[in-house]
């Protein structure tokens, strides 16, 4: 953002309140869990106390950012803080609408959230979408926005592209939570609003993905070389992926197979490590050697075995998640010739047993290239050689070859 | 001056971008929720659906802490198989009194809008205390403190008036015999049972855990899985009087 908008954070203080109190926010959130304090709403589990703090840590890093954008010496706001304001002021609005809660009283850390029933149900929708469509989507678009184009020293590939998808991606975005409560008792034409719009989503996602992947245009070789790029361009194509897999599975035929099982969680897991994932991976890949004044990395080759050792990590954990959903989709329609549900449940529960063992492993992998990656940054921090020449405040400047 | 330029004016001023992400935002949240709350075709009225009673309640408040919507929904969907496994398609106006909803989203184990009356309470109490005890796959962990634990109802009454506030029908009567009623639903011929028979039709009065010494957690959360599903009359339900 300070890049973006060539000025200094708004604030001395403010920016750490954002940093340490956020922190301090997931602290109370995970130590709640453990307590079994829990409002049992997806992505919104934190009680009112916790959610009351995050509403003023939010607040403090929205005008963190707007000041900073006021002050900015660039005459246009750069398109990757376009999706880091979207994302902040939507989900402070997510938030304040799905946890809108009564306490029981102000020693007690229970409430009863506002909405009941079928409206809790949508209104927690609506919310647990767009976190992933804000927090998941447009923040680290945002992030892709940024980190491409330096790295592979391009421009953006369509500048009109961004605006299209961007308008495009926030508007439809909020409409598709129904997708979750397919053939549920939310009436049937806020389900058909539902499909209807996520279907529609897959064509700004995918302008994402075009404008991060062409970005390479004229830069195609530095894909072979540079195994930091390519993990970042790796996780636009999951992105694209995942972001097709989606509005398959809104579709209400489809989702009545994949509802409920695990391919709902390999879907969201393709997202979660290889877009998500990767991502920040590359960021962080490209952010160390700037920040420390480093040439390069530590090791390029230990950024290459993290890439391959993760890749196939997901890859054998979102293959077992489709497998073990499908069958177990299948098993649970499936009827014998006289009429008869074929399997009772736990029929189906141990026959997922095989996909579980392999979904294991695919996690552990990926773990073991995020601790290739702890290693190789701890090594370029402490032992990497200097930059040659300091350039200052423009250090990330890639000098002319 | 063509079209493209125009949009310099949003990436110009962060005001106006910040406006013009409200409003694109606002419009599909709005279309899609505000209706809920004044069609009246969203929940229909079913004759027998009523709000927890105090014990039910803090059963359902167990479930809700121990998070067991992570693994169980509570939404059988309107397909021929889920309704031949679990029972009836679930409705909206089965939900009505659920803060939060519990409809969940992943079948890791079985669908529980219908459990109740399924079982014994015995075996609850044994599948709670070790699940492999009763059905040998299962890979649902145990909940062997909750049998021990004695349920906290102290403030069970205050529980009560937040939802009142909230718009739930608990009158003023139900929320000062909060606790008697808790200890009538927990016993077995209880003097108050009648009183809370009154009050909560078709309310389910035993010794839930099978230990009369103590109200237990256990009594409270099998009291809720006993009671879900079956509060609506199938026999009665015409699911063609609210179409109009």
């Amino acid at each position: 953002m300070q890049r973006t908008c060539r000025a200094r954070l708004a604030g001395d203080l403010a920016p750490w309140f954002v940093v340490l109190g956020y922190n301090f926010f997931i602290v109370v959130a995970g130590t709640g869990y453990l307590l079994g304090i829990t409002q049992s709403k997806e992505y919104a589990e934190p009680e009112w106390y916790a959610d009351l703090w995050l509403t003023i840590v939010w607040v403090v890093y929205l005008m963190v950012f707007l000041v900073t954008l006021m002050r900015r010496a660039e005459p246009h706001i750069y398109v990757a803080n376009w999706f880091y304001l979207a994302f902040i002021v939507t989900i402070a609005v997510l938030h304040l609408g799905n946890n809108a809660a009564v306490p029981v009283s102000l020693f007690s850390p229970k409430s009863y959230i506002v909405w009941a029933g079928v409206q809790d149900a949508m209104v927690q929708w609506w919310y647990g979408h767009n976190a992933v469509g804000f927090f998941l989507t447009a923040g680290f678009l945002a992030i892709m926005y940024y980190f491409i184009p330096k790295r592979a020293d391009r421009p953006i590939y369509s500048y009109r592209l961004s605006i299209i998808h961007f308008w495009a991606l926030i508007f439809l975005y909020i409409w598709a939570g129904p997708h979750h409560l397919h053939y549920t008792a939310l009436p049937d034409w806020a389900q058909t609003l539902g499909m209807t719009f996520s279907i529609m989503l897959w064509m700004p996602s995918w302008g994402g993905m075009i404008n991060g992947i062409m970005t390479l245009s004229g830069a195609w070789d530095k894909l072979r070389t540079d195994p930091v790029l390519r993990m970042l361009v790796v996780s636009v194509a999951f992105y694209g992926m995942s972001t097709f897999e989606g509005p398959l599975m809104s579709i209400k035929a489809v989702n009545s197979l994949s509802h409920y099982t695990d391919w709902t969680i390999g879907h969201v897991h393709s997202g979660a490590l290889g877009w998500v994932g990767y991502v920040s991976f590359g960021a962080i890949y490209c952010l160390v050697p700037w920040l420390w004044h480093k040439r390069e990395l530590y090791s390029l080759k230990l950024v290459n075995w993290h890439f391959w050792i993760s890749t196939i990590g997901i890859v054998l954990y979102i293959t077992a998640m489709w497998v073990s959903g499908i069958l177990q989709g299948l098993m649970w329609r499936a009827y014998t010739s006289l009429g008869f549900l074929e399997y009772s449940f736990i029929e189906t529960v141990e026959a997922m047993h095989p996909f579980y063992v392999i979904r294991a492993i695919g996690g552990i992998l990926f773990l073991i290239g995020g601790l290739i990656m702890a290693f190789n940054i701890w090594m370029t921090i402490a032992v990497a050689e200097e930059q040659s020449v300091q350039q200052g405040g423009s250090a990330a400047l890639v000098p002319a070859e | 001056m063509s079209l493209w330029s125009k949009h310099a004016i949003f990436e110009k001023n962060s005001i106006i971008l910040l406006i013009g992400v409200l409003i694109v935002i606002s419009i599909g949240g709005l279309v899609e929720i505000v209706p809920l709350f004044y069609l009246k075709s969203t929940i229909e009225k079913v004759s027998g659906v009523r709000p927890y009673t105090p014990l039910e309640l803090a059963g359902r408040n167990i479930y809700v802490r121990e998070g067991c919507y992570n693994c169980h929904s509570q939404m059988i969907r309107t397909m021929r198989d889920e309704v031949e496994r679990y029972g009836h398609y679930s409705l909206a106006a089965e939900s009505m009194y659920d803060r939060p909803f519990q409809w969940g989203s992943k079948r890791t184990g079985p669908d529980l809008a219908r459990i109740g009356g399924k079982y014994s309470d015995e075996w609850h109490r044994d599948h709670l205390n070790s699940p492999k005890s009763v059905v040998p796959g299962t890979v649902m962990p145990s909940y062997p403190w909750l049998a021990r634990t004695e349920l906290d109802y102290k403030h069970i009454a205050d529980d009560l008036k937040v939802q009142a506030v909230l718009g739930v029908p608990y009158s003023p009567e139900m929320i000062a015999n909060a606790t008697a009623d808790l200890r009538a639903q927990s016993a077995a011929d209880h003097p108050d049972a009648d009183a809370l028979l009154k009050r909560y039709p078709n309310a389910q009065a035993r010794d839930y855990d099978g230990n009369p010494n103590a109200i237990s957690e256990a009594d409270a959360l099998i009291a809720y899985l006993q009671m879900l599903g079956t509060q609506v009359d199938f026999k009665l339900y015409d699911n063609k009087a609210n179409i109009r």
